[in-house]
């Protein structure tokens, strides 16, 4: 092992069915750094986790860890806590209805008798040490999400951990949660705990981590010294992009938004949703695309859903054609014509058991009205020409959804809003997870929509399709709009540059 | 020549297969099917199960009686009430378990509005119909409290409706005093019994005009469609535009209304009501016609007509029990047993292997017979 770490992960491969989830990647942390773990979706952050904490067990190579001899074996989450691997987890795994106290030793005490009031003490000890503003007796749903998460943390310490992996910690905290959250991993940095630490923030990253390991598609990029990447370059690395290489590529120069004079089609003016995110401006005129970008996570699809009113809006104003209107739920966004494709297909698009005619017309069949159903006939002439339209492989309209390809599944939603014919379409996502004849298709009929005046807002992870849909990209990092480009600054370097944000 | 004629029965025979795959696949296939055992097992049994004759009842009305009317007369509450509640499933993914309670209220309120004060008066206190319109508001209104419980404060609907479950008889009682009241006016039990001249039992009718109001009622509205589509999928339904808080509290209100009627039609048959026994257990019997007609308890896609059959089902296995001298304390451990297999029957996992089975054998038994 090297001089001071604490953890070595050495060719370490891990293969699902058809996918090759990790392929010999090496990891190594250092007794007292935090140490970053970054990558897009897909890049195997999560499965490493999960190969070092026991989930999963890996297909080769070996780790090995301070204190024991040669390599060891991880066989399931218990293993891992035995030999001082712990982890907190994004969403909060502890027992809400018990106390702090009891949390933090739940599972963990000796025979069948407990000394509740020597554990009290000890947890006000150790919860005093690490600065953490709880009582032991409170009911731990009683304290915030930051403190319940530091519980979580406490919790883990106490078990003597070396390395504490921390997944995701930050997601749902406002910023002063997060620097009290800081200041306990400093401590803890401090007294010689090797941290992982997960998150899609960047700036966190460059706030606490001492050490970047990058992963792509499975592979590791490399690890870096925080002082010698620059945010830009992480960018760059996180989306396998190098930047020089690609700053070529020939812009029509048809699509470039030019400043506008005339009303726009929707205007937002600090508009505001109970999904955490920052106010923000927003506007988009007739026959025009454009997009909001930035890394997963910093608030992108809040603001398209914020604009549809699938999250409860919180204040700002909207403006339709000039005039002002109140979207206070999807139907209000529906009847001033414009239509949302949502990300989570599965979620949140599809109703699965329902026949590939009824998901194409329900759109249009609600701002119908109840009362008013289409006949029969009717609803097949309209599913039978979207399913001709968009080259739909179904086997019949009565066919449930749910059977058909995800591909497919995205047609028949984009069917549904089409069918709607709206003045306004927001697309979050709608490449994701199909086959690239479809997402070249799809980006063809974004363009082709624009052409015959449509306003559309698409929003892709894959930086390439928006760069060639797009004529105005909005770039958001850490819930913020944090720039706009078009023109002639509408290029691949620029893009990364205001994701990576500063330098 | 005879090679071609062989080709097209095999072709036959394959066509004639998997049509009976299909039918084993459909979901009113179970309902059709346990009805089907039923009558066959009652035809061997005993044929004169079938019989009806054009007697006179003790008013001196001509009426037709026997098993199958017993049945279809019978049957009125349980499938008026299996209308509603399939749709409260369908929405909500959870049952309604406070029904029989609910009957209990309703038929109480029916007869405190017909009595007045006087809990045995010599004549009706109010019209019968104000009576009726009155007991669907309050049945609505318990309707719209269990709605709100599982819409608003996305309470399970079980531990939603076991609050009226356990407090409605109470209630039920509390609204008379409990007094039994008694009506004494022969034209109020024609709801429950006969109207004279007709030989029809008159639930019979009332139960019709039920499924026939809610066919087109899911015909000439999207009640069907917005209630499969909250029930499978509410997140992509609000996208959509749909309420699904609305549409599950609608359901509950139509399941009210529904109890209205149906507590109408058991007051009707006594003219008066023991709070303790009135429409006892028969939530699980509705329940079990939503289960029997193939539907999905957690919710999503719907069959009302199987919904429908499985009541009649339901009701068609009591009578025959009856028939054959079971005591009625017995009878639910009997119906428990046909239950069971009924529901194993209809497990997915069973139905693929008698599917499975059906095609196998169905082409070459066909072919058999036909060389």
């Amino acid at each position: 092992m090297q001089d001071g770490a604490i953890l070595e992960m050495r060719g370490i491969s891990k293969y699902f069915p058809g996918v090759r989830a990790l392929h010999d990647v090496d990891f190594t942390l250092h007794e007292g750094e935090i140490h970053a773990l970054m990558g897009e979706n897909g890049a195997g952050k999560s499965t490493l986790i999960k190969v070092l904490t026991g989930v999963y067990s890996k297909d080769a190579g070996q780790i090995c860890i301070k204190g024991s001899s040669g390599s060891v074996s991880i066989r399931s989450p218990e293993d891992a806590q035995k030999i001082g691997i712990s982890t907190v987890y994004q969403e909060i795994t502890l027992c809400p209805n018990l106390t702090v106290a009891e949390n933090m030793y739940i599972g963990r005490t000796k025979g069948s008798l407990t000394h509740w009031k020597k554990i009290n003490t000890e947890a006000g000890k150790l919860l005093d040490s690490l600065g953490i503003p709880a009582s032991p007796t409170m009911q731990l749903s009683s304290c915030s999400i930051a403190v319940q998460q530091m519980v979580a943390i406490a919790r883990a310490v106490d078990m003597e951990c070396k390395v504490l992996i921390l997944d995701e910690p930050t997601s749902s905290l406002d910023d002063q949660e997060v620097s009290k959250l800081f200041r306990l991993m400093l401590d803890l940095k401090a007294k010689g705990v090797g941290i992982i630490f997960v998150t899609h923030f960047l700036d966190q990253v460059y706030e606490v981590c001492d050490r970047i390991t990058v992963l792509r598609d499975g592979k590791l990029v490399g690890e870096y010294v925080i002082g010698d990447l620059p945010k830009v370059q992480l960018v760059s690395k996180m989306l396998g992009k190098e930047l020089d290489d690609l700053s070529g590529i020939q812009k029509n120069a048809d699509e470039i938004y030019v400043g506008r004079t005339e009303v726009p089609v929707f205007e937002a003016i600090q508009l505001k949703s109970s999904a955490n995110i920052k106010p923000f401006d927003f506007a988009i005129y007739r026959g025009e695309v454009n997009g909001f970008t930035g890394l997963l996570g910093s608030g992108r699809s809040e603001c398209v859903r914020a604009i549809f009113g699938a999250d409860k809006t919180t204040g700002g104003t909207i403006r339709i054609d000039g005039k002002k209107a109140r979207i206070s739920k999807p139907l209000d966004a529906m009847k001033h014509g414009i239509s949302y494709l949502p990300e989570d297909r599965k979620r949140d698009g599809i109703v699965g058991d329902l026949s590939v005619r009824e998901n194409i017309i329900l759109a249009l069949q609600v701002m119908k009205g109840f009362f008013r159903p289409f006949s029969r006939a009717q609803a097949e002439a309209f599913a039978d020409e979207y399913i001709k339209l968009l080259d739909i492989k179904t086997a019949s309209s009565d066919t449930p959804i749910k059977s058909l390809s995800g591909g497919n599944q995205q047609k028949v939603i984009l069917a549904r809003w089409l069918l709607s014919n709206p003045v306004y379409l927001i697309l979050d996502e709608p490449t994701r997870g199909i086959d690239i004849g479809t997402k070249v298709e799809i980006q063809k009929l974004v363009l082709k929509l624009a052409a015959e005046g449509k306003s559309i807002t698409f929003i892709s992870s894959e930086i390439d399709e928006m760069y060639r849909t797009c004529s105005r990209l909005i770039v958001m990092r850490d819930r913020r709009v944090v720039g706009e480009l078009r023109g002639e600054d509408l290029t691949q370097n620029k893009i990364m540059a205001t994701i990576a944000g500063g330098d | 020549m005879a090679s071609f004629k062989s080709a097209s029965q095999e072709s036959a025979a394959k066509r004639i297969g998997s049509f009976l795959a299909k039918l084993v696949k459909h979901q009113i296939f179970i309902p059709i099917a346990a009805l089907l055992i039923l009558v066959i097992f009652n035809l061997i049994a005993d044929p004169s199960f079938f019989a009806i004759s054009l007697d006179q009842n003790s008013l001196g009305n001509p009426v037709f009686s026997g098993y199958l009317i017993t049945i279809l007369d019978n049957a009125s509450e349980l499938v008026i009430l299996a209308i509603g509640m399939t749709l409260v499933t369908a929405a909500s993914g959870g049952q309604d378990i406070s029904v029989g309670s609910a009957i209990a209220i309703s038929g109480s309120v029916m007869l405190r509005v017909l009595c007045g004060t006087n809990s045995r008066p010599e004549v009706l206190q109010a019209p019968i119909i104000v009576a009726f319109l009155v007991c669907c508001v309050v049945a609505m209104l318990f309707g719209a409290f269990n709605g709100t419980l599982v819409a608003i404060f996305k309470i399970q609907p079980m531990v939603a409706t076991l609050i009226l479950f356990t407090a409605g008889r109470s209630v039920a009682a509390w609204i008379n005093k409990n007094e039994l009241p008694i009506i004494s006016d022969a034209s109020f039990g024609y709801y429950g019994n006969f109207i004279p001249g007709i030989p029809i039992p008159t639930p019979i009718f009332i139960a019709v005009a039920c499924m026939i109001l809610i066919a087109l009622v899911l015909k000439f509205t999207n009640l069907g469609l917005y209630t499969q589509s909250v029930g499978i999928n509410a997140n992509s339904s609000r996208l959509n535009g749909i309420d699904p808080a609305l549409i599950k509290f609608i359901t509950f209100v139509i399941l009210g209304l529904c109890v209205a009627v149906a507590g109408f039609i058991k007051v009707s048959r006594f003219s008066t009501i023991n709070y303790s026994v009135i429409a006892k257990d028969i939530e699980m019997d509705a329940i079990l016609a939503v289960a029997l007609g193939g539907n999905a308890l957690n919710g999503g896609k719907f069959n009302m007509g199987a919904s429908i059959l499985g009541a009649y089902v339901i009701q068609f296995l009591t009578t025959t029990l009856y028939k054959f001298n079971v005591v009625s304390s017995a009878l639910p451990a009997y119906k428990a047993v046909v239950v069971i297999i009924l529901v194993v029957l209809s497990a997915p996992i069973v139905r693929d292997k008698i599917t499975e089975t059906w095609k196998k054998l169905a082409p070459v038994k066909i072919a058999k017979e036909a060389s």
